[in-house]
């Protein structure tokens, strides 16, 4: 599986992305995250620490989920992204979208 | 129909070809990276940042070609053709379409375009690519890449 959620404390759910986000799997991750959604949560940890890359449809896939958290009075944070992928975010200006995190425990400190 | 080739002529410094042909079908988009990156760095490690750039422009021309290039039609197929030199690679991308207007496509990403869904592909594939260049046509793409 190139996801899995877990459950963090005050209830945030925390989605590991294995290897890539890219158009083979991005329906699976937005339909994850919709079912987390209709089970009532509503905070989000993205852990990328084990991710080597995304594609223009996984980022377009992100954008599209963190709007539909907001809607849904929710939040999604970032985290665990590496040099190169940290470089993406900023030559695409995502990294103005999202709250970026080095770590899960540091993107879980306070949320 | 395709062309019968894709990549230029033989560099004097290139060392080997590979050619993988596969149907529209974006489940294996991931499958079919795998092997090329396998295929390009055999015997030469990568840098992390060469890999990252590989598997991501990669990525972004199949999944491309197959969404826009060949409408989705699983009967259509992706050609993707690699030439590894000795210090750099050129790898070719093409796909059964029409083609389309390459040289008018807007490249910039603005503040007021971060929260669109689409439309970053060619963007990052300019970006980290150290050369892009398409046929007039416009259904194959050629991206340069280092080596290592």
């Amino acid at each position: 599986m190139p996801f899995s959620a877990s459950q963090a404390a005050n209830n945030v759910s925390v989605v590991r992305v294995e290897g890539q986000l890219i158009v083979a799997n991005r329906q699976e991750l937005k339909q994850m995250v919709q079912d987390a959604l209709d089970q009532g949560a509503r905070r989000f940890v993205f852990d990328f620490t084990p991710t080597a890359y995304i594609d223009s449809s996984g980022l377009g896939a992100l954008v599209s989920m963190s709007k539909r958290v907001r809607q849904a009075g929710g939040d999604l944070r970032l985290a665990g992204l590496n040099e190169d992928l940290r470089s993406l975010f900023e030559l695409t200006k995502l990294d103005t979208l999202f709250a970026i995190f080095e770590t899960p425990a540091e993107a879980l400190v306070g949320y | 129909m395709l062309a019968p080739a894709h990549l230029p002529p033989r560099d004097p410094g290139e060392r080997e070809r590979y050619r993988v042909e596969l149907a529209t079908d974006l489940s294996r988009v991931g499958e079919v990276v795998e092997t090329v990156c396998a295929c390009c760095f055999a015997g030469i490690p990568p840098t992390p940042r060469t890999q990252f750039r590989l598997c991501t422009v990669l990525a972004e021309a199949v999944a491309n070609a197959m969404l826009y290039g060949n409408g989705g039609d699983p009967a259509r197929r992706v050609v993707i053709e690699v030439a590894l030199g000795e210090d750099q690679m050129v790898i070719a991308v093409s796909d059964d379409g029409d083609g389309f207007e390459h040289n008018v496509m807007p490249l910039p990403i603005g503040e007021e375009s971060r929260e669109a869904t689409r439309g970053r592909g060619l963007f990052m594939i300019h970006r980290l690519a150290d050369q892009v260049a398409f046929n007039d046509r416009g259904n194959t793409i050629w991206m340069t890449l280092p080596r290592r």
